[in-house]
């Protein structure tokens, strides 16, 4: 094209090279401030946590030592300290709540999953209009103040709430139920706070499930519990894998609900975490607990990730 | 669209569908009850609503998460959408992965870790550059990286459907590839960065973790402040902050959905005269 066998050809060809130009460089502008941003302000702290976690407790600001110095002769001495990690197995509180919280976050998950999956597959035969509609009405919970609703359910499961006032009135109980401050509540908060996070990927797979599909199995004659376990629920198994991670991962490191609904002993990973940074101030210990926490949810967040990308392909 | 679903599901739906609404509806009935002792009812009042006018520890932590909530969305819309354009635009580039994975990895992380890992960054940062100080900065800072994620997805998506032939008629006209994108793509992905605009502002406006970590003395958001009083246990004056922001939410998320609903139709509007 530079040749420039036909004046008219140029003329159109210059902007056009300006623009190939810029597609090969000025793509740039457009990549590096996402990309600058992300990793400094979210990739790059999960290395200054690695590197604190090995540091030792000091009492100054920051409150803890440098792991890199330089000596007076150019020498860089790198004091690593394995002692917070340690530290973790020899106090028993940081295994207990470790397992404690996995255990937690599992029976949640398979509960919602239980609830979720039905609501899912019944906005999923809906017609296209009311299917819009009642995804707006679960999309509103999800996006409201996890602290909010929360705070909202302690309302209803308190002594004095709706649910022991309706019960009482009922005659069903005589003596209001104490839910309040423990394992129930935690669990019960999990289940209302996260319930949206499992119907959406999963409707997001039923929904695309080829109904054909499900009329040829009952053409040949399977019964409807047979289609849906042959046909159906093998088919949304990306979506019931992208639900339960989305419910899994954040309710392992639940701070809030523990909190304000669980008792003394309901301790789980995010509490801990919490009151060793804001109680304690040990901010070694804290990043080890932290470290320690994400290298057991890799697991869980690549296959999120795998599954969810898988869906997004299909 | 298959057989209608049979009575069972519809009835575990609508459960389901209680179970999410009843405790909100609950909370905003008892904001309008007269009696401070919250199982009592005393009759109809918005007297716990005139009171937040004068709390002024309310009222200045109310600022505070609405100025953070404005420039918050402001930012992460020009970042996520430069994020999405890159990823759907760029098929080929250095640390793609990379920034697919920094988009993605926020949506499931923990806050909790989000939070401790991002104020250790901001306390060496301040050690070495004397920048920034715990407060409305790094709040902002925090919250703009998390949100950058969800416009980005938001977007993407959009940009992914946009139809290209018109941008690539305004190149064959001349202009040049930026223009041509703000001349015709950018028209149509507006609405989708105005609903995430607002859907970053009301995650902005309800982060209680990362805030708490990354916040400095003097400087609470609203969620921290009703943090502290929910601890004590339920009470009216906070069920009518929290009826508030609740509603105040609620109509940034419908705006939103409305939003993205009237795109989806035009786009299929638009494919259907395409074809004729």
């Amino acid at each position: 094209m530079s040749n420039g066998i036909d004046a008219g050809a140029e003329v159109t060809a210059r902007p056009r090279e300006r623009g190939e130009w810029l597609m090969r460089h000025g793509k740039w502008f457009i990549i590096l401030p996402p990309m600058l941003y992300l990793l400094v302000f979210f990739l790059i702290p999960f290395a200054f946590a690695l590197k604190i976690s090995f540091a030792d407790t000091a009492l100054r600001m920051p409150p803890f030592t440098d792991i890199l110095s330089i000596s007076p002769d150019w020498h860089i001495h790198l004091t690593l300290s394995l002692g917070n990690f340690q530290y973790l197995f020899t106090d028993e509180v940081y295994g207990l709540s470790y397992i404690y919280s996995i255990r937690t976050a599992f029976f949640s998950t398979l509960i919602c999953l239980a609830v979720g999956y039905p609501m899912a597959y019944a906005i999923a035969r809906t017609s296209k209009s009311t299917q819009s509609v009642l995804l707006l009405i679960i999309i509103l919970p999800f996006w409201t103040s996890f602290l909010l609703r929360v705070y909202a359910l302690e309302g209803i499961i308190r002594e004095t709430g709706l649910l022991n006032s309706a019960l009482l009135w009922l005659g069903i109980i005589h003596q209001p139920l104490k839910i309040m401050h423990t394992t129930l509540a935690v669990y019960l908060g999990i289940i209302y706070s996260y319930l949206p996070f499992m119907v959406l990927p999963l409707f997001a797979t039923l929904e695309k499930l080829e109904y054909p599909l499900l009329e040829a199995a009952a053409d040949l004659g399977s019964p409807p519990w047979r289609t849906f376990l042959d046909v159906t629920l093998p088919l949304s198994v990306p979506g019931i894998i992208a639900g339960s991670m989305l419910v899994f991962i954040p309710a392992v490191g639940e701070f809030v609900i523990p909190t304000l609904l669980g008792g003394p002993d309901n301790l789980m990973i995010g509490r801990v975490l919490w009151d060793e940074f804001f109680g304690n101030r040990d901010w070694p210990v804290a990043s080890a607990v932290a470290v320690a926490f994400l290298v057991l949810l890799v697991g869980p967040i690549a296959l999120y990730q795998h599954y969810s990308t898988k869906q997004l392909e299909a | 669209m298959g057989d209608r679903p049979s009575p069972l599901l519809i009835s575990i739906l609508c459960i389901g569908i209680a179970i999410l609404y009843l405790p909100i509806l609950v909370l905003i009935g008892y904001s309008f009850n007269a009696s401070a002792l919250v199982s009592v009812w005393g009759g109809f009042s918005t007297s716990w609503y005139r009171q937040l006018l004068h709390n002024d520890q309310i009222l200045d932590a109310a600022w505070l998460s609405l100025e953070i909530g404005v420039v918050v969305s402001t930012g992460a819309v020009i970042l996520g959408t430069l994020a999405a354009i890159a990823l759907v635009r760029f098929s080929r580039f250095r640390g793609r992965l990379l920034l697919t994975g920094m988009v993605n990895a926020p949506l499931v992380m923990p806050e909790i870790i989000t939070g401790i890992t991002q104020l250790l960054l901001f306390i060496s940062m301040l050690h070495v550059l004397g920048w920034p100080h715990r407060g409305f900065t790094t709040i902002a800072i925090a919250h703009i990286a998390f949100c950058t994620a969800y416009v980005t997805i938001t977007v993407q998506s959009r940009l992914a459907s946009a139809d290209r032939s018109l941008e690539e008629a305004a190149m064959d006209l001349g202009s040049g590839p930026v223009r041509a994108f703000l001349d015709t793509t950018l028209p149509i992905i507006m609405p989708a960065l105005a609903s995430s605009w607002l859907l970053s502002f009301t995650l902005s406006l309800d982060d209680l973790v990362i805030s708490s970590f990354v916040s400095g003395p003097g400087a609470s958001t609203l969620p921290m402040v009703i943090f502290s009083k929910v601890k004590l246990g339920v009470s009216p004056d906070i069920n009518a902050l929290a009826s508030l922001i609740i509603c105040l939410v609620g109509v940034c998320v419908l705006v939103a959905g409305y939003l993205m609903r009237r795109t989806e139709r035009q786009r299929l509007l638009d494919a259907q005269l395409a074809e004729r």
